[in-house]
């Protein structure tokens, strides 16, 4: 041993090293931890995003199935005319007489029973408050005032420009909201964390209000309600969710139905007229640009403060034919329109992707500039094509027809028959925008943004595009801007800057997919307009759970939506499993097992990763697929005898189904007729190319309550096949009509 | 989808393929795929060759339950079974490749019992653990 100080000082800077290296270890393996939960975290909002934007596409799939058929279908009798028109005609855009007609709110009595607020006109900031406080203590405004302030709204918008101008001159503070969709707590924390909208503290509120959340309504009449108060200081820009056709399958439309039983129809019709007058940008100090969704490469500033916006009405726009044959005599002149139309997805073809009409006039576009993704071939002879495509969607409606029992064509007619009436499409001329002007406005408020540069179709949504961080430069440098400002995506943290932080995306739902997914922000503009962000989470709960509490919580919910997308696609899976077990083993290694889920669902989703937590059980690597299958089954159903590929076609198109009855159920009253729900089911099942034979469609409707009249309640049929699993897991399998049709009521082309 | 990703997303990608880097190691592992001109941008086909041989060579093992556990007791002489919030704060933050401040409040949110403000290591490290699995 040596001398003691020598040996103390050899032993503390062993100790100090060893201390050093312990801690140096602990760090090493806590961040591995929580670089692992990143990972999860951000699987889980690939989970959530993907679903919510495959959504998105089967919407734009159903419009343009519809506008297919208005341009193609020759309807055989007057009542399949009547029917169709009447889907169609809600596109109509009201006219101004009907406009006028809808101030008779004033006859519409409120009782004095009725204790919510009373609006009185012009408003006052107290009204606006009060209205706010109301609807905070969970009142109903009485249908007689929001149509009254609704009808004021209108008034103020119609002499707005399409494009705000605001100066901070005047107010001292902008702050900017991102979507709020229906998400009343969020708009009440913005108003008392930043304060009241007042002539000093200016707001901007950029679009999807509605939609998703329960409180949509109340929201509008909030922001209306402010906006009308201080006309000068709140500003508000239309979204791609102010649009009665997205309504109709994200919420807003079964709200205000649910809401106001007797008033609620006209609400939305004089809604759906409101939502077209709003602005469609706003523009600070001549600097900052604030829109809803983004820009492309053709983004014209000019054309877009020039033209209508009240012409138009939706992103899922259905042509008149007289227009479809308008634009085909222009074609033959000089190549454009559709001349060169690519033929629909949804017949059969070679490539894979859906070609919009959304996109119908721009694929000259795409020659110059843009590089779409989505292919198009132009054929030669742009009549033998549309001759060959009518007539295999004559074909596929012949069968159709056929099903529903009415007579069968002889001879295919050559020329399309006229659709609307003669009178209609006169005025429809001058009531429709031109194709350019409205993709203009659809490129606005659908478009996002890609760290790439160039500018390609957004095919994940179905509208507008991917704009890189070139088409940024450009549009600032020729409009002489600072910076953009856009919504549109959800970010985990409220807000997220990109292309060299010249576009700020500011979202304002907290807690969108799942309480504790992501924050909500807002922005305020300060002097020289640098942006200063506020983040929040509208729910306190979340507070108090730890990092990986939350993680796990959100992760369970989009693992849960996630097994229920799989189960929709059971009999999908099945085929693609075996296609990758050519001996009939009954096992798949799990590679295959992705690659083939993949195929099916095409979520984009990183399968491997998630293998765990979706497959419990494999040996040697290898998955028996028919169990796991029957084991989501067993999950969602919790019963173990329905086989049933019908019930999985109706759940996983529980919302195009839930679209296309709010659609036929025009007056929105929640009934229809059962011819319309046999005639529905038709144009449904060839929409989704199956077979269901009527048996099997009067089967499940006898498991509906018909006593009204004949008519079926929207709500009831989509309960139905609820109602048929309750009946079935109390072990009444004989009473349920699905399983006594399960294999024997219907075919499917490619079943095996 | 672009095949480029942000230099500072490589430790989470990385971490996640099952490897246990300590900071050092990373920074120097950054260094072999970045690019020649740093453009802030890693590209996977530069990555992959990089990442597989890692992989293969079993480099960056994790750190297995018991170690973990030793190297908590060398931190606790005494042998009590548990550190003070104080001390886990001033070994997390000025020993070893120190914590940044989120790190550092992160960990303290799930690990400190707040009644006796300490972390009972050998309970933290189990409940971690099942959590991993």
């Amino acid at each position: 041993m040596g001398s003691g100080t020598s040996t103390q000082h050899h032993f503390a800077f062993q100790n100090a090293e060893k201390a050093f290296k312990a801690a140096a270890l602990i760090q090493r393996w806590y961040r591995r931890y929580m670089a692992r939960l990143e990972m999860r975290r951000r699987c889980t909002w690939s989970i959530f995003q993907s679903i919510e934007y495959a959504g998105q596409q089967d919407q734009v799939k159903l419009h343009d199935f519809f506008s297919y058929l208005m341009d193609h279908f020759t309807p055989s009798s007057h009542n399949e005319r009547d029917f169709l028109s009447r889907m169609f005609t809600e596109e109509r855009l009201p006219q101004d007489s009907e406009m006028e007609g809808c101030r008779d709110y004033d006859c519409i009595e409120v009782p004095d029973s009725y204790m919510g607020p009373r609006l009185s006109f012009p408003l006052l900031p107290d009204h606006a408050t009060a209205l706010l406080e109301a609807f905070r203590l969970k009142q109903q405004l009485h249908a007689r005032y929001v149509l009254n302030l609704l009808h004021e709204t209108r008034k103020y918008l119609v002499q707005l420009p399409n494009i705000n101008r605001v100066s901070t001159c005047y107010s001292e503070e902008i702050t900017v909201c991102g979507d709020l969709h229906g998400q009343l707590d969020d708009l009440i924390f913005i108003f008392y964390k930043n304060g009241l909208p007042s002539p000093e503290r200016a707001y901007v509120f950029n679009g999807d209000f509605v939609d998703r959340g329960k409180d949509s309504l109340e929201i509008l009449m909030v922001l209306f309600a402010f906006m009308l108060v201080y006309p000068k200081e709140f500003h508000l820009n239309r979204g791609n969710h102010e649009d009665h056709m997205v309504n109709l399958r994200y919420g807003f439309t079964k709200e205000v139905m649910h809401k106001y039983k007797t008033h609620g129809k006209k609400i939305l019709k004089v809604l759906q007229d409101v939502f077209c007058w709003l602005p469609l940008a706003t523009l600070v100090d001549e600097k900052v640009l604030i829109l809803h969704g983004g820009v492309s490469d053709k983004t014209d500033l000019e054309l877009l403060s020039k033209l209508d916006r009240h012409k138009i009405v939706s992103a899922m726009r259905c042509k008149t034919r007289k227009e479809n044959e308008k634009q085909a005599e222009k074609g033959k002149a000089n190549q454009t329109g559709s001349a060169g139309k690519p033929s629909p997805w949804f017949l059969p073809q070679s490539h894979s992707l859906p070609s919009s009409p959304l996109r119908l006039g721009s694929h000259k576009a795409h020659k110059d500039s843009r590089s779409s993704s989505v292919p198009c071939s132009i054929p030669p002879n742009p009549q033998e094509l549309s001759r060959q495509v009518r007539r295999s969607v004559d074909l596929e409606l012949e069968r159709c027809r056929q099903q529903a029992g009415f007579p069968v064509i002889k001879e295919k007619k050559e020329e399309p028959l006229l659709f609307s009436s003669e009178a209609d499409s006169e005025a429809g001329e001058l009531l429709q925008p031109t194709q350019e002007e409205w993709r203009q406005v659809v490129d606005i408020l659908w478009s996002d943004p890609m760290a790439q540069e160039g500018c390609k179709a957004n095919t994940v949504r179905g509208g507008g595009c991917y704009f890189g961080p070139n088409v940024t430069e450009q549009l600032l440098q020729k409009y002489n801007l600072q910076f953009l400002i856009r919504s549109h995506e959800c970010k985990p943290e409220g807000y997220e800057f990109c292309h060299s932080r010249k576009v700020l995306t500011i979202f304002s739902a907290s807690n969108y997919y799942e309480v504790g997914s992501n924050r909500g922000a807002y922005v305020k503009l300060g002097p020289a307009l640098t942006p200063h962000i506020v983040q929040y989470q509208a729910n306190k709960a979340t507070h108090m759970l730890t990092m990986r509490q939350r993680i796990s919580r959100v992760e369970e919910s989009a693992l849960r939506a996630l097994r229920g997308k799989l189960f929709a696609h059971s009999s999908d899976l099945l085929g693609e499993f075996k296609k990758h077990d050519k001996d009939k083993t009954g096992l798949i290694t799990l590679s295959d097992w992705a690659a083939a889920v993949e195929s099916v669902l095409h979520l984009g989703l990183p399968w491997r990763m998630l293998r765990p937590q979706l497959v419990n059980s494999s040996t040697d690597n290898m998955l028996e697929y028919k169990s796991w299958l029957e084991d989501l089954a067993k999950e969602q159903l919790s019963h173990e005898n329905i086989q049933s590929s019908l019930l999985e076609t109706l759940y996983r198109n529980r919302s195009n189904l839930e679209t296309i009855f709010r659609i036929i159920d025009s007056d929105h009253s929640g009934f229809i007729s059962l011819d319309e729900f046999r005639q529905t089911w038709k144009l449904f099942s060839s929409h989704m190319k199956i077979d269901i034979t009527d048996d099997c469609i009067c089967d499940l409707a006898r498991s509906i309550d018909f006593n009204k009249d004949g008519h079926i309640d929207i709500n009831e049929f989509l309960e139905a096949f609820r109602l048929v699993e309750q009946s079935c897991s109390e072990g009444n399998a004989s009473e349920c009509p699905q399983a006594t049709n399960a294999n024997s009521g219907y075919s499917r082309p490619d079943a095996h | 989808m672009s095949r480029i990703i942000q230099w500072m997303e490589i430790g989470t990608i990385i971490r996640s393929l099952g490897c246990c880097p300590s900071e050092g190691e990373l920074h120097d592992l950054i260094a072999e795929v970045e690019e020649e001109e740093p453009t802030g941008y890693i590209r996977y086909e530069k990555f992959l060759p990089v990442m597989t041989q890692v992989l293969l060579e079993r480099r960056y093992r994790p750190i297995p339950e018991d170690i973990l556990l030793r190297a908590f007791e060398v931190l606790d002489p005494a042998k009590r079974g548990f550190l003070s919030k104080e001390e886990l704060i001033k070994y997390m933050t000025e020993e070893g490749e120190p914590f940044s401040q989120e790190e550092m409040e992160e960990m303290l949110s799930a690990a400190i019992d707040p009644e006796s403000n300490s972390i009972h290591y050998k309970d933290y490290i189990t409940m971690m653990v099942i959590d991993e699995n």
